[in-house]
């Protein structure tokens, strides 16, 4: 009777009980809260992995987005003759270039988390959303860098008095905050189901491709026949980019309805695809 | 004395073979099993762990009958297995326990459920305490970054937080002995200095439980001393529970104080550590195990051990008559490998380990080691006897490994606890019969006058 009467007494105070399934809804958001120094240091890892031991450096931050704004200024400003709503081409490709770039690095590189931390997931048990987590945020870095080089050509044109920016483009934390959030929960939602069946990083790989030609990335919204504009109407990073557009360059097609569905889709995103993802985090290692 | 950890029986399964191909099927036919009421069709299946089974062969399943019908779940039933089927048993708080079992006995799984890598199928672990696991030492280790910087990483995996780190860092460093070089690239370490960085961390994280996995094997033997004698102070001063996963049944030996032996997904037994480990090695040997063995195998290979045995000359023939006949700890006893070589070798060599069965290895020994065998052979039957003097080994069972194999380039046939025999105590002198502590007991001589 002793020891059954001590068996109960000790059930209750389990620090931790671990059980086949948990609790549908739980985003686990606390515990990611204690590990927050984890954070810290995968994406000071993140950063600093990226340019060591390459001859150029940090200058790479700056050299992809150069590049791929002057071919598309050459591409699809000078041969295909797109339209750039009238704005100096260079401003308007670098701004498409540099926020795609953000939300497109978040996607592919959350998508295929579990696949590329398999080993470091089978041996050390963390809240597994800090991996996409430091993405987001170590991408956010070389984001506002770039953004840097953006300010920097935007600058020489405000004093050529080409363009004006103007209190829109105090929203821009708001749009990279919804973009980064959107771009986590695509990824997070595909890495999960990527564990199951692989079938999907095909999917990936063009999807975000074609996704870029369905967001004003190479032109603006405002050259969108009406028909094709109701069937892209469902893209949720749209608005991002025209307010972008519309706050710093001064030329932009902006609804608030069309924010406002922006940031309802990215918080529904985001809840669901952060308890998908718990859901598979927990047995996931069993199918890789 | 109060639990920290309480297995509640606790099955783990796994799929086998092609995992990836076929989940939508199987994930559509719980969708539809679930939507019709019917319990899921793959649930209840899976057969027992054992790998020396034929993949797709499984044994008796009552399961057949019932599902039968359903044509569609009928097949593939043994994509699944248990890796582990309810595990039920409590570890005390402050206990260091060893956990035993053959490759693929589950002895991982268990510390994989334990650290949260991967969820039970079906059961509950109830834990007291933070748990910290180390399953592989310097894991996340960043080759780019500084041993400090991978320092702060490591323990930050490990559930630390970031003060906690820097009040021990020197302690860390300390024990670790890589002070000279903690702000270099871990990328430039020999691979025995990332192990210390790694292990010095884990050793100082603050938990209640820790979990350590055959993580020590890669060190030298003097770090290993070290850290299972920090695991020790740590249990003994700060009350911790440690579950320790080894192939090495020394350092179990030394370590644990009770041990679990798993086999096949199961629980075997839980006993003081000498016993477990003794049950071990029996479950290696098989049941037959005796102080002589002889092949079954009928091979034409190139290399072939045919018998093995252990005898001691007073009475040649003791094994035969009398399985648990035991050899005077006196007299001087040998070993005979008898084998056949099927086409010219290159020079080989054939020996044993002799293993206590209390864990260490007591001496390992090989036929080369007299300059007469050490030429090519020539196909034939041969016969190595190995004397070994009496007044040598202490009392207690003693297992022998056999090994044969071209030095460097091949190994013919590796056993373990082939043939077992016991050193009796009863034939000691009275003086010397108390239990010794130590596998050797030779007679020295000594002297003591008056001075």
């Amino acid at each position: 009777m002793a020891t059954e009467s001590e068996t109960e007494l000790n059930c209750e105070d389990w620090d931790q009980i671990l059980e086949p399934n948990s609790a549908v809804f739980s985003l686990r958001l606390g515990e990611v809260w204690t590990y927050r120094d984890l954070l810290y240091l995968f994406t000071y890892r993140d950063i600093v992995s990226f340019y060591k031991q390459t001859i150029l450096g940090p200058l790479w931050f700056f050299i992809q987005p150069i590049f791929t704004t002057l071919v598309y200024v050459l591409v699809f400003g000078t041969i295909a003759k797109l339209s750039s709503d009238g704005l100096p081409q260079v401003l308007f490709y670098m701004s498409g270039v540099v926020l795609w770039n953000y939300f497109s690095e978040c996607f592919n590189k959350t998508a295929t988390v579990f696949r590329d931390n398999a080993s470091l997931f089978g041996k050390v048990y963390f809240p597994r959303l800090l991996i996409p987590l430091s993405i987001v945020t170590s991408n956010l870095i070389r984001f506002a860098i770039q953004f840097g080089l953006f300010l920097a050509m935007l600058a020489y044109y405000v004093a050529g008095g080409v363009v004006t920016p103007n209190r829109w483009a105090l929203l821009l934390p708001l749009s990279v905050l919804v973009m980064a959030t959107l771009g986590l929960a695509f990824g997070m939602s595909f890495s999960a189901l990527t564990t199951k069946y692989r079938d999907l990083i095909f999917l990936l790989q063009f999807g975000v491709q074609l996704l870029m030609y369905a967001t004003p990335v190479i032109y603006p919204a405002s050259q969108i026949p009406p028909g094709i504009a109701a069937v892209l109407a469902w893209n949720p990073l749209a608005p991002l980019f025209e307010l972008t557009r519309l706050g710093f360059l001064g030329t932009g097609t902006v609804s608030v309805g069309g924010v406002a569905y922006s940031v309802i889709f990215a918080a529904v995103a985001f809840l669901v695809s952060t308890v998908i993802f718990n859901r598979v985090e927990r047995t996931f290692m069993d199918s890789v | 004395m109060s639990v920290a950890i309480r297995f509640e029986s606790v099955s783990k399964r796994y799929r086998l073979g092609q995992v990836g191909t076929g989940t939508l099927s199987h994930d559509l036919q719980r969708l539809a099993a679930r939507l019709l009421g019917k319990p899921d069709p793959f649930a209840t299946v899976g057969t027992i762990n054992d790998r020396e089974q034929p993949a797709g062969v499984s044994q008796a399943r009552s399961a057949d009958a019932s599902t039968g019908k359903r044509g569609a779940v009928k097949k593939r039933r043994d994509d699944y297995v248990w890796a582990l089927k309810d595990i039920d048993f409590d570890v005390p708080m402050g206990e260091i326990l060893g956990i035993v079992g053959r490759n693929g006995a589950g002895k991982s799984t268990l510390l994989k459920l334990l650290s949260k890598i991967t969820a039970p199928t079906a059961g509950r672990i109830k834990t007291k305490g933070r748990v910290a696991s180390l399953l592989e030492v310097g894991t996340g280790f960043q080759p780019e970054l500084t041993g400090r910087e991978n320092i702060f990483l490591n323990g930050a995996l490990l559930g630390m937080r970031r003060h906690e780190i820097k009040q021990r860092l020197d302690q860390i460093i300390d024990f670790s002995g890589c002070a000279k070089y903690i702000d270099t690239p871990v990328k430039r370490y020999s691979s025995g200095m990332t192990v210390r960085l790694g292990f010095a961390v884990a050793a100082h994280l603050d938990c209640e439980i820790l979990v350590v996995d055959e993580v020590l094997a890669v060190g030298d033997a003097e770090f290993q001393n070290r850290c299972i004698g920090r695991m020790r102070e740590v249990s003994a001063d700060q009350g911790k529970t440690v579950l320790f996963v080894s192939h090495n049944m020394g350092s179990v030996q030394s370590l644990c104080r009770q041990g679990v032996l798993l086999d096949r997904g199961q629980v075997v037994g839980i006993a003081p550590i000498a016993d477990t480990i003794r049950d071990y090695f029996e479950l290696n040997a098989g049941a037959q195990t005796g102080s002589h063995w002889q092949s079954t195998d009928q091979t034409n290979a190139a290399f072939a051990i045919e018998r093995v045995s252990v005898t001691s000359p007073g009475r040649p023939s003791f094994a035969a008559t009398d399985p648990s006949d035991v050899i005077s700890p006196d007299a001087a006893f040998e070993v005979t490998i008898q084998y056949t070589i099927g086409k010219p070798l290159p020079p080989m060599r054939v020996g044993f380990l002799i293993v206590s069965g209390e864990g260490p290895v007591v001496v390992e020994a090989y036929d080369s080691d007299s300059p007469d065998n050490r030429g090519p052979r020539s196909p034939g039957c041969y016969r190595s006897t190995c004397r070994i003097p009496g007044r040598l080994l202490s009392p207690g069972w003693y297992y022998l490994t056999i090994n044969a194999g071209i030095p460097h380039v091949e190994n013919l046939f590796n056993r373990t606890a082939l043939v077992k025999f016991r050193i009796h105590e009863s034939e000691l002198e009275e003086t010397q019969r108390t239990k010794r502590s130590g596998v050797l007991q030779p007679c020295f001589q000594w002297e003591t006058k008056p001075s």
